[in-house]
């Protein structure tokens, strides 16, 4: 795995522990004041999760499925963020996803696009059909997908 | 919480992680300074944890959620621990960048956690 993938990786990891640690303890104390909001709360954590094991995983597979994870953190951002603003009393401030992040650094918000973004950058498949000759930024994700996989072997 | 103490932590969590950053950019594994620098923010943690049990019964009682702040706490004890393992096994520079990250994402934590524990902020 690339540098940035690693980097990436330990940054899902963090965001994983704290969103799904929050959102244990607003279940557990007061998950009457906002029981969607919470659940949302508890998901969004998982979710977070199953992003970070699948992004370090390697193959075809797990790719699919860091996709999904991650296209779906920035659905919720982008809706719980909107939702919290127009209805705050249905999504309170104290959400990972409320107010677009805003709580963690709008983190939430910028983590996704990175990860969408690097998921495409070092997409093996997407090497293969880009024009022979052009911009020399491709040798990189083959040489760390290699690196990636050997890593996964040992 | 102890005053002094908490920015103390603050100011160290942030330091190590530019300590981190720079190691980074001289691009070095994680070495003795990066790691020492992590295993002294969660020294420091390791003492607010005590200084947290220990403080209710001197009569410096917690104004705002205790469990929360003991999450969070629990959750910052375990991340530098966390990162000298990954630090340990992957011995390339982005071990050290990732150390930082840490250290920093450490340093709000502790900041958070004077506001749950004072029960002002958000």
């Amino acid at each position: 795995m690339s540098g940035l993938g690693r980097l990436l990786v330990a940054i899902y990891g963090i965001l994983a522990l704290a969103a799904t640690v929050r959102s244990l303890y607003q279940i557990l104390s007061r998950f009457n004041e906002a029981p969607v909001a919470y659940l949302l709360s508890g998901l969004a954590g998982a979710v977070y999760i199953v992003a970070t094991i699948a992004l370090i995983r390697q193959g075809p597979w797990w790719r699919r499925v860091a996709g999904a994870a991650i296209l779906f953190e920035l659905l919720g951002v982008l809706v719980v963020g909107t939702l919290s603003i127009t209805l705050g009393d249905l999504f309170p401030h104290d959400t990972v996803w409320s107010v677009y992040g805003r709580g963690y650094g709008f983190i939430p918000l910028l983590l996704p696009i990175a990860g969408l973004v690097w998921l495409w950058r070092s997409d093996p498949t997407r090497v293969r059909s880009e024009p022979i000759g052009s911009e020399p930024i491709r040798s990189e994700p083959i040489r760390s997908e290699a690196a990636g996989s050997s890593e996964a072997e040992k | 919480m102890i005053e002094w103490l908490t920015w103390a932590q603050v100011v160290v969590g942030l330091a190590a992680g530019v300590l981190c950053v720079a190691f980074f950019c001289a691009q070095r594994a994680p070495n003795d300074y990066t790691l020492g620098a992590i295993a002294l923010v969660e020294l420091l943690l390791v003492v607010q944890a005590v200084t947290a049990i220990v403080a209710p019964f001197v009569g410096n009682s917690p104004s705002g959620d205790g469990l929360e702040f003991a999450l969070y706490l629990i959750t910052a004890l375990l991340l530098p621990v966390l990162a000298v393992v990954w630090a340990l096994s992957d011995r390339t520079r982005w071990s050290t960048l990732i150390l930082a990250v840490v250290a920093w994402a450490v340093a709000i934590m502790v900041f958070r956690m004077d506001q749950i524990w004072t029960g002002s902020g958000l």
